[in-house]
């Protein structure tokens, strides 16, 4: 049920933009007002779950420490893994966003009888970098589509996204990796027993979606030839708020989109908040300095404490009686 | 204590666990040994706790207040305000399983629900259901569900089997704490009076007399003397220790296992031993005579409470600045709360070695620093002269505690003081060891009697990795900084690893210190006779025998001698 759910889900999202275009004709539906109203979701979204999280408090100081602390010039600090300036956070977040540091850590634990043996387990680490990277190239190659002109940077990306020189239209790399990894992704789901245990609904929801997305993309390249001038043209005239009509787009294409407006209606109140999530991470994105600067609790408030005056009174008799010396000045303060 | 089934038994576990029903339908079994009693009516009295009363575990009515129920979610409402760890941890987790076998409780049960991503989702599963719009559209199709007595007893059960170690958090791709989760769950649970007998008992102690195992003043004094005693027949030093004196330079602050009970009070002869020989002007507390923090595992405000009194004596004894002893969750709150919660310390300065000079600019602000910086700057600075010989009966290994590993980074300074003070040094497998170490499975409250089987079992990887370096380089001495892990580990060894002893460093500090020219010491700082000691008996006895069997050879008419016997 949580897969095959899921699964019908993304497959009906299909149905319903192909039905809706290729036979109802509801262009200015699908080419205009969804993907306004999407966009505008997603933005707002974006910010009402950003907001919560800023606006609830860092009581503590709290990162997880995974290296030597900066005590003596003589110790070799580890300045990343357990930063202790700004400059050791920013390139602790650095290395966890664009290289999943932690990830890399993972291992395996195995159990033979009564002996435990630690394995290296790079593969989630391989298929998350795969998928991501992939994900994040190509949403940078679709900048062309709104951008006119189209900056260098983005040709170059491209070019170097397709040097692989196979095909016509050249074929992505990216476009294979993105494949590969949500696939590896999505079978480990179903492989590891453990993983499929804590897995939920909403854990293949966007794995199926991507891959739709995905998938839909790489046919409108590689099968249907889509008009790309065409399309440029739509996006431009959404992005710039003087819409064309978007009559004369494939059927594929709108399907396409659909799945992307999905995305990002979905993306704010799902898991994949992840992305904006990570730099939030109190464990990670605080300097392990608390015993040098001081951390302020905003809500810190006044707690009843058993006082020393409190302690002495109770025992004043008892310590006397093994030559512990009593304070007077506390006992004067305290009547 | 329960009794815990024979090693086949306990390992017979897979950490491929049946997985055929969802964890959501899988009902919490109560097995005996795996879970602490409740904590008394009187000692949640003793810190104004809500709803002191009297109930079991194993109980089917756990007698709840009418309005449990929301109780716990206005309790979970303010907690996600107060905390972003919470909020963000409830909403990011992708389940991609990094964290799944990396808890020391799943890799010692193979119970799916000891998982850090299970433990967390038990938590998360309320949240979305009365926290998000789509867990209260779809329930179950989202990972939803209701909070009902079941979920709580759930909550309880496996918040309980977690001993806030943070190992999990090391390996998530986000830094997802399920200590900070477990922190919560602990703090809501309390809400209801549902705190152990072994975590309350020692709040209340703390709270009312300084320290966890609710020693009086008098007795705190005389325990300590007691031990001053034997080292004085160890080492022929008579050492005085000071209490409660004001205009001390130093407030010394250990956990109070180190002067109660073996094999803590080893190292704390270490501490003494050692200041006496700098000749440091320090003071003990019986007012603050704890460094430990068990209100640390009910609530932040509790914490809070039980570690003001460091400050305040400190204050009151007009100290310039406060030393920490061996302990692991002390240092988690020392370096990660203490100063937020009742600092500023501007009464104080910033730690200055009266022997060395050495400031430590890393504790400026706490004003603060824990013992093995101390000595390790002592030794860098050539102020000690050990006999590392003295050591040599001992082949050591070391264990980071989990919270001065992974909430602190306090890695090389004990190493590195071990390093000067013994021959024989071996690390355990390099993915059990600094922060990735593997917890010795009774912190966080849970080291107590009734749930030994529990304890056995969180304990096993690292019993095992002990294991492994006891079968190949013979090593028979686990040291630590920790006082749980010296309260802890001694049943854990002789279960899985028998022969294995446990030491504090300072203990083996103490062993090779050698204080002047004079120091011919016999014994170790349990009393047993130095490897030194035993070469020069032996060798003595051979002399003896040698020359007795010469004298004999001599007479050979073969009278028979008196004292020839042995
Ligand atoms: C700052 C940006 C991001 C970072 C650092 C990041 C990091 C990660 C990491 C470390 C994982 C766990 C490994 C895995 O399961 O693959 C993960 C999983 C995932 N991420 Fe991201 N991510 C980011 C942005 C995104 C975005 C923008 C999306 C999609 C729109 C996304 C979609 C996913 C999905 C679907 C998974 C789950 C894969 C699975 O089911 O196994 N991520 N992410
Ligand atoms: S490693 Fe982190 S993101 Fe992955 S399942 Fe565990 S808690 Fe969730
Ligand atoms: S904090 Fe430690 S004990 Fe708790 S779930 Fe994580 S690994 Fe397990």
């Amino acid at each position: 049920m949580k897969v095959v759910g899921p699964l019908i889900v993304v497959l009906a999202l299909v149905g319903i933009a192909w039905c809706c275009t290729e036979y109802l004709h509801w262009y200015a539906l699908f080419g205009l007002v969804i993907p306004y109203v999407a966009f505008a979701l997603f933005i707002i979204g974006l910010i009402v779950r950003i907001v919560r999280w800023a606006r609830s408090a860092v009581p503590f100081r709290i990162p997880t420490t995974c290296g030597q602390q900066k005590s003596f010039s003589w110790i070799k600090q580890a300045k990343l893994d357990n930063p202790s300036s700004k400059a050791g956070v920013f390139g602790r977040m650095v290395l966890e966003v664009l290289t999943f540091r932690s990830l890399f850590r993972n291992n395996k634990v195995e159990k033979r009888d009564s002996k435990l043996g630690y394995t290296s387990a790079k593969w989630l680490f391989i298929g998350a970098l795969l998928f991501h990277w992939s994900m994040l190239i190509i949403i940078l190659r679709h900048m062309r589509l709104v951008l006119d002109p189209v900056p260098q940077f983005f040709q170059i990306l491209e070019q170097a996204d397709g040097f692989l020189q196979i095909g016509l239209p050249l074929l992505y790399i990216s476009d294979v990796l993105i494949v590969v990894g949500l696939g590896f992704l999505l079978a480990r789901r179903f492989a590891i027993k453990k993983v499929r245990y804590i897995s939920l609904s909403v854990d293949f929801f966007p794995l199926f979606l991507l891959l739709g997305i995905a998938i839909s993309g790489i046919i409108m390249r590689y099968g249907f030839r889509v008009d790309v001038a065409g399309v440029k043209e739509v996006m431009l005239g959404l992005v710039t708020f003087h819409p064309v009509p978007a009559d004369q787009l494939s059927t594929i294409l709108f399907v396409h989109l659909f799945l992307v407006c999905t995305l990002m209606v979905y993306f704010p109140w799902s898991k994949l908040m992840h992305a904006p999530g990570v730099f939030f991470s109190p464990t990670r994105n605080l300097a392990n300095n608390s015993r040098a600067v001081r951390h302020v609790n905003p809500w810190n408030y006044p707690v009843k404490v058993h006082t020393y005056a409190e302690y002495q009174e109770e025992y004043g008799e008892k310590m006397k009686s093994v030559g512990l010396p009593l304070d007077p000045e506390v006992v004067s303060t305290n009547g | 204590m329960a009794k815990v089934p024979p090693e086949k038994e306990l390992v017979s576990y897979s950490l491929k666990p049946d997985t055929t029903a969802e964890w959501m339908d899988t009902p919490t079994e109560f097995r005996e040994g795996m879970f602490c009693h409740a904590a008394k009516p009187k000692d949640l009295e003793t810190v104004d706790f809500p709803f002191p009363h009297k109930w079991s575990p194993s109980d089917e009515d756990w007698g709840l207040p009418e309005n449990w129920k929301e109780i716990i979610l206005d309790g979970m409402k303010d907690r996600l305000d107060k905390y972003r760890s919470f909020r963000l941890f409830m909403d990011v987790c992708v389940r991609c399983g990094a964290c799944a076998d990396k808890c020391h409780f799943f890799m010692g049960t193979g119970d799916p629900k000891n998982m850090p991503v299970l433990r967390a989702e038990l938590l998360r599963s309320i949240y979305r259901r009365y926290f998000t719009t789509s867990g209260k559209l779809f329930g179950k199709l989202v990972g939803a569900r209701d909070l009902t007595e079941d979920v709580l007893k759930e909550w309880w059960y496996y918040f309980f089997q977690c001993t806030e170690c943070r190992r999990c958090s090391a390996f998530c791709p986000y830094g997802i704490d399920q200590a900070e989760i477990t922190i919560m769950g602990r703090e809501l649970i309390n809400l209801l009076g549902l705190n152990t007998e072994w975590i309350s008992g020692p709040v209340a102690n703390c709270y009312m007399k300084g320290n966890h195992v609710g020693l009086e003043p008098q007795t705190i004094v005389s325990n300590i003397e007691f031990l001053m005693e034997d080292l004085e027949d160890i080492t022929g030093k008579h050492i005085e220790p000071s209490f409660n004196r004001k205009g001390a330079e130093i407030l010394f602050v250990v956990p109070s296992g180190d002067y109660y009970a073996d094999p803590g009070i080893y190292t704390f002869m270490g501490y003494l031993l050692l200041f006496d020989h700098l000749g440091l002007d320090y003071t003990l507390s019986t007012y603050a005579s704890e460094g430990g923090n068990f209100g640390f595992f009910t609530t932040n405000e509790m914490a809070k409470r039980l570690n003001s009194k460091i400050y305040a004596e400190a204050k009151r004894l007009g100290v310039k600045w406060i030393l920490g002893g061996e302990c692991g969750h002390m240092w988690r709150v020392m370096n990660q709360y203490m100063d937020t919660w009742n600092g500023p310390a501007d009464f104080l300065e910033v730690p200055k070695s009266p022997i060395t000079g050495t400031v430590f600019e890393n504790a400026a602000s706490t004003k603060m620093i824990h013992i093995t910086e101390f000595t390790a700057d002592l030794i860098y600075h050539n102020k000690l002269k050990f006999d590392k010989s003295r050591n040599d009966h001992l082949v050591v290994t070391y264990h980071d505690s989990c919270n001065t590993a992974r909430a602190m980074g306090l890695l090389e300074e004990p190493r590195y003081i071990l390093k000067a003070i013994c021959n024989n040094f071996y690390e355990m497998p390099e993915e059990t060891i600094r922060e990735k170490t593997l917890c010795c499975g009774s912190g966080s409250g849970l080291n107590a009697g009734e749930d030994m089987e529990l304890r056995m079992r969180g304990g096993f990887p690292r019993a095992e990795a002990v294991r492994e370096v006891r079968d190949k380089y013979g090593v028979n001495t686990l040291t630590n900084i920790c006082a749980i892990d010296r309260a802890s580990f001694p049943a854990l060894m002789d279960y899985w690893v028998p022969g294995v002893r446990v030491a504090g460093v300072h203990e083996l500090v103490a062993n090779a210190l050698i204080l002047d020219e004079n120091d011919d010491r016999q014994l170790d700082m349990r009393m047993e006779e130095l490897p030194s000691a035993v070469a020069k008996r032996e060798a003595e006895a051979a002399r003896a025998a040698e020359e007795a069997a010469k004298a004999a050879e001599a007479q050979s008419d073969g009278e028979p001698k008196e004292g020839d016997a042995e």
